[in-house]
């Protein structure tokens, strides 16, 4: 690998393209300590935003809905997705070539055609629209997720290593559980946090597939700022993105540990 | 004890191919391994020596036939419950585990006490050379020290049998010949049978007891390095090992093991011995290994001595290669440089007559397939 610095113009661009990125946040990072209820100019610093937030109830409903739903639907998801995964890696079926194409189908399927569909579904066999509605729907967007990365991990898995464990007096389980999975493990854990970020920040299939009480933040979030944006959801979007940020870290750190 | 450490009989492992025919990749497989032997399996890519050797560790079932270790018929036995353990080509280390935590996994998975496992992986640590790396990963090892781990993890478990898939094939040349006379002092102290597979010719005679030369699925020949090379009983283990020159004639008369030979290509009656049944009228193919024809200057025996003339003379430091021209055939002849000279003469020139012998004990006669 080579050392050299690249040149001054390019550390220039380079700088410009994540301002581009990231200035929007900032400035919403900024606007959430504003004095001012608008979002129009600096007025001086205030934690009282936050205070506000952590006192509203249906904030704290939508975000434990929104947690509920993430954990859930991630562990779920990931249990599913990677055993899907490790399904197509070690057998070959009749229909092999068909199922690995449908299942990756409801990445590229639009959101809100797969929203309707299943708020359809769920009325057609009468299942009352909820939590359990929503969990359902985003463990069967995930899925896809999940079984795409963890697949992209075990491409070149060697799969000696599953023998020698058995050779050495493993059996299938304990193969399982103390050679493979660990191998694994980093996409896992990759296809893991995919599909707790998806979940997290899903907002269309959640709105068709939500009932009364059940609303998560995406949810909430929309409706707070039907009229107008105040500093409120600037300081929720603020904690928001910091969770996002820590989660992301946890994992970089986990598969940099890893390799 | 059983009589044998490993023995197969009749084993057949057919495969279903993409294209859904049936292909027998074993077939047909007897052969008996006994106690303490080094006993390897020779042969090209294809030739159903790994899937043999997948056979005795578990991980095939045979098709048909019966494959015994220790004298107890193996059946559907999965690999964990063999007393046979096997050292892959690709190593196959736990990534997740450092050196000592895939050393000790046979041994924990046995029930092996902590104090035990301690002092008998820190002993195959020993074995293979590689005291103080318990610590570290696989990923922090050269080729070389994780083909000893690999060994390291699987002689801990003082198998009956240990099983080995190439396992000199990603290391370089000098590491090569260093690690197969370990392995061959190894297999000597430690008295374990070893059932070693292997596509190079020179690793199998180098450290076998015993060779089982094969070839599509059937096993050609078995038996020890000098019968192998010396004793060919077909054209293809002459040709695979080492390197020779064939003739193609026709049985003239037999006598004993003897059998006279006339090659048309030559106008010439040979005198050889046969290696198989032959009888007269046979259409039949004779061998000869180059290092093994002696020229020179004129005709110095009537039998078996014929005139060519140097095509070629390539000098390779300890010996010669001599292509000649034999009444229209091509014949190699390698010349052992016994006498230390910078005279080109000695080397042989391009449009040299010479005069070849073929002695008769070199000359053999093989079914031509």
């Amino acid at each position: 690998m080579s050392e050299k610095k690249p040149p001054v113009w390019l550390r220039v661009y380079t700088f410009i393209a994540y301002l581009y990125i990231y200035i929007p946040i900032l400035i919403l990072i900024i606007f959430s300590f504003n004095t001012m209820k608008l979002n129009v100019r600096w007025q001086g610093f205030t934690l009282s935003w936050y205070n506000v937030l952590f006192h509203d109830s249906q904030v704290l409903l939508a975000t434990r809905n929104t947690l509920i739903i993430a954990f859930v639907s991630t562990i779920v998801a990931t249990i599913i997705g990677t055993l899907a995964a490790l399904a197509m890696q070690r057998y070959h079926f009749p229909g092999y070539n068909a199922s690995e194409t449908v299942m990756y189908i409801p990445i590229v399927i639009p959101e809100v055609v797969m929203g309707i569909a299943l708020l359809v579904f769920f009325v057609m066999i009468k299942f009352t629209l909820g939590l359990v509605t929503i969990a359902l729907s985003h463990i069967a967007f995930n899925i896809p997720f999940v079984a795409l990365v963890v697949r992209a991990r075990l491409h070149g898995y060697d799969k000696s290593i599953d023998e020698a464990a058995m050779d050495l007096g493993a059996n299938e389980m304990t193969t399982f559980w103390r050679v493979t999975l660990p191998t694994i493990m980093p996409g896992v854990l990759s296809g893991a946090l995919l599909a707790f970020t998806l979940s997290l920040d899903d907002y269309v299939i959640t709105y068709f597939t939500a009932g009364p009480g059940s609303t998560t933040l995406p949810l909430r979030v929309f409706s707070m700022v039907r009229f107008m944006v105040t500093p409120e959801v600037n300081a929720l979007s603020t904690i928001w993105v910091l969770i996002v940020f820590i989660v992301l870290l946890i994992g970089q750190i986990a598969q940099s540990r890893r390799a | 004890m059983g009589e044998f450490a490993v023995e197969l009989r009749d084993v057949v492992k057919k495969f279903i191919t993409p294209e859904g025919s049936e292909l027998a990749a074993v077939n047909h497989v007897t052969m008996q391994i006994r106690h303490g032997e080094f006993f390897s399996m020779l042969g090209s890519s294809g030739c159903g020596k790994t899937t043999t050797l997948r056979m005795i560790a578990g991980f095939e079932w045979p098709t048909e036939g019966e494959i015994y270790i220790d004298g107890v018929a193996m059946g559907h036995t999965p690999p964990y419950q063999r007393t046979v353990n096997t050292v892959f080509q690709s190593y196959a280390l736990f990534q997740h585990m450092n050196v000592f935590q895939n050393v000790a996994f046979g041994l924990e998975m046995e029930g092996v006490s902590k104090d035990e496992t301690k002092k008998r992986v820190g002993r195959a640590l020993e074995m293979v050379q590689l005291t103080g790396m318990d610590r570290r990963f696989p990923k922090q090892l050269s080729g070389g020290q994780q083909q000893r781990v690999a060994l390291a993890r699987a002689l801990v478990k003082t198998p009956k049998v240990l099983l080995l898939d190439e396992p000199l094939g990603a290391l370089d040349l000098k590491l090569r010949k260093e690690m197969q006379l370990e392995l061959k002092a190894l297999q000597q102290e430690l008295g374990i049978t070893f059932i070693y597979v292997t596509h190079d010719q020179e690793e199998a005679l180098t450290m076998s007891d015993r060779i089982a030369v094969m070839s599509l699925g059937r096993v050609l020949q078995m038996g020890p390095a000098v019968e192998i090379y010396e004793r060919p009983t077909s054209r293809f283990v002459a040709d695979f090992i080492g390197e020779s020159n064939f003739l193609e004639g026709k049985v003239k008369s037999v006598s004993g093991d003897q059998a006279v030979v006339v090659i048309p290509a030559w106008n010439e009656d040979l005198t050889g011995i046969a290696m198989t049944q032959v009888k007269v009228g046979d259409d039949v193919a004779v061998s000869i290994r180059p290092e093994k024809i002696r020229l020179t200057e004129d005709a110095r025996i009537k039998e078996n001595c014929i005139e060519g003339s140097v095509v070629s003379s390539t000098y390779i430091g300890s010996d010669t290669h001599v292509y000649l021209d034999v009444r229209g055939q091509r014949v190699k002849v390698w010349e052992q440089n016994r006498i230390s000279t910078l005279d080109p003469r000695a080397y042989y020139q391009k449009g040299q007559k010479v005069w070849l012998s073929l002695m008769m004990e070199n000359t053999l006669v093989l079914p031509r397939d």
